[in-house]
This record gives C-alpha cells, structure tokens and sequence, in this order.
C-alpha cells in the first residue's frame, strides 16, 4: 500500500502526457470566441456600388448567417460553392460582409462566382470585423432571433461543417 | 563568409524593428507613450506570439489604430483593455489575468513545489527516525530464516 504512493509521480506524468499528446492535434489558429451568447454587435453598413447595404436591425426576430469574406481572400473561394447553396440548404438569410475590400473588387467578385447573399455590407476599414472579433476571414456567425452571437465557425466551411454544425443548430434555433 | 556574418547581424537587426508605422503615432508623447505601453501587452490574433506592437499584420494595424482613436477620445488604459477582451476574449492579453479559469495556470508550479517539500520532508523525517531507533532485535519469523539458511550452508 505505502509503494502506492511512488507511483503517484508516474500516474501524473502519464496523465498530462496524455493531454498534451491529444492536444498536438488541436489546431491553435482556431481561437474561442468572446462573443458566443452575447448580443451581435449594433452595425449599419453601406452596400456595394449602388446595391442596398446591411444594418443589424433589418434581421431583428429572425435567425441568419452572417459570412466575412473579401474578394482577396483565397479560401473564401474555396467555401464559395458551398455558400451558394446555403439559404435553400437551411432555409435561413444568408448575409455578407466584405471586410476591407474595395466595393467594386467585391462586386467583381461575386459577379464572377455568383451572389450567395442576401445582403452585403462593405466594412472598409474592418470596425465592424473588430466589433465580432474577427481576426481572419472567411468567418460565418450564426445569429439567433434574440440577436445573439450562437456560433463562429473560423476558416472556410466544408460540407461537414455544414452538416454537422450549422444545420442542427440552426433547426433548433428556428423552432424555438 | 563576411558577406554570410553580415546578412545574420542585419537580420538580427531586423527582429528588434518595430511595425509601428510613422502615420499611425500620436501627436501627444504622453498618449503614445500610453498606447505603446497598451499594444506591446496585446497579443496579435493572426500571429499569436507577437505582441501587436511588433507585428505587421492588418489586424494589428488596425488595432493599434483603434488603441489610438480610443485613447483620445479619452479612454482610460482600462477601458481599452475591456474593449479588447470584450471582442478578443482573455487571449488576446499577453498576461493571462488571474481568475477562477487561470487559477492552475498561476498557482499549479507553486502547488506541485509544495507537494514535493511535503514529500521529500516526510521521506527525510521516517528515514532520520529509521535512524535514531538504531538496530532492533530480528523477529521469531527472521530468526527461524536465518537459521534455516545457516543450516544449509552448514550442510552444503
């Protein structure tokens, strides 16, 4: 019994080993968000060239996507196709906001791999991206209809995040 | 080999260059002094273990803009502080604050030392009185061991 307690050292080596060697495969470039549950931040932004523009409390009582991107941005286009397909996929609004980007870049953009959105707003010089807390596009938010930030996906969305993230919670938070 | 020695010194020189562009500095030394002091704790999101005083990202750029803007409005270095951790969450300190979350963080090297002292005090006591009780008489059980080997030996 009292040999137990040498092997106490060697159990809490073996356990933090075990955690450390699980987190290698944790990706550090995907950071918590500050913002789940809290309120979406307060924005009213202009539109592309003489499109309408996007301000929060248009989609008040509503839930929706919202998506970051720039027409710079490369893994936006990979996401792109998939975007395309999400307000019939989930039946919800999907909104863009071109963050630091040149209005007719973005409309070039769009006009060249098609208009997923509802609505873009142009965040020129990314404020409403801080106010999210966006520190790289692409980024979608899903957004309830109390307005609260519900979820960030970070990076370019696949097909199985859609499937397995995004779809269930936003069928939940359209019944509630 | 020289050309080689002076390329490594410039790009030692390099590292201790600062992002921090001329057009972004506040008129006021005081305020700027502030907002140094401010960017140089935040931890750049995209490069993570640059402060974003020294990175050269969009985003750094953009917030130490933001510090700058905020500062003049009249913000205290506090409330700068909240603004961030408000959109960025405690990651974007460079020094982890100290609360329920971080307790471990802060206080586990000072709690497995601890432990040890404890360990190595109760080792060192029962080995000091191992000591001091000097040799004990063999036990009935020890006694019939030993002379059941001694006998073999006599034996053998």
């Amino acid at each position: 019994m009292r040999r137990l307690i040498f092997l106490l050292p060697v159990a809490a080596f073996v356990a933090l080993a075990v955690y450390f060697f699980v987190s290698l495969s944790r990706d550090p470039a995907v950071l918590p968000s500050a913002m789940i549950n809290q309120p979406a931040p307060a924005f009213t932004l202009a539109g592309l060239g003489d499109q309408p523009g996007l301000a929060r409390d248009e989609f008040a009582g509503q839930v929706v996507l919202i998506n970051f991107f720039a027409s710079w941005c490369v893994p936006c286009r990979t996401e792109h196709p998939l975007l395309m397909n999400i307000p019939r996929a989930l039946g919800v609004p999907l909104y863009g906001i071109d963050y630091k980007d040149k209005p007719e870049d973005a409309a070039r953009f769009l006009g060249e791999l098609g208009n997923p959105y509802g609505r873009v707003g142009a965040d020129r010089d990314g404020r409403v991206g801080i106010d999210f807390g966006v520190y790289g596009v692409p980024e979608t938010y899903v957004i309830d209809k109390a307005g609260r930030i519900r979820l960030r996906h970070v990076g370019p969305l696949s097909p199985e995040d859609l499937a397995r993230e995004l779809a269930p919670l936003v069928k939940a938070l359209q019944k509630s | 080999m020289r050309a080689v020695v002076i390329g490594l010194l410039l790009g030692l020189a390099a590292t201790t260059a600062l992002a921090v562009e001329p057009s972004e500095r506040l008129a006021d030394p005081a305020l700027e002094a502030r907002a140094r002091a401010l960017s140089s704790e935040l931890r750049c999101l995209v490069c993570q273990n640059q402060s974003i005083d020294d990175s050269n990202a969009g985003l750094a750029h953009d917030l130490r803009v933001l510090i700058r803007e905020r500062l003049s409005a009249g913000d205290s270095d506090r409330q700068v502080l909240d603004f961030m951790v408000r959109r960025y969450g405690d990651f974007i300190l460079l020094k982890p604050p100290v609360h329920g979350d971080t307790y471990v963080l802060w206080f586990g090297p000072f709690a497995a030392l601890a432990l040890g002292a404890i360990g190595v005090a109760l080792y060192l006591r029962s080995a000091r009185r191992g000591l001091s009780r000097g040799p004990q008489p063999l036990t009935t059980e020890e006694r019939r061991r030993l002379e059941k080997l001694l006998a073999e030996e006599r034996d053998g």
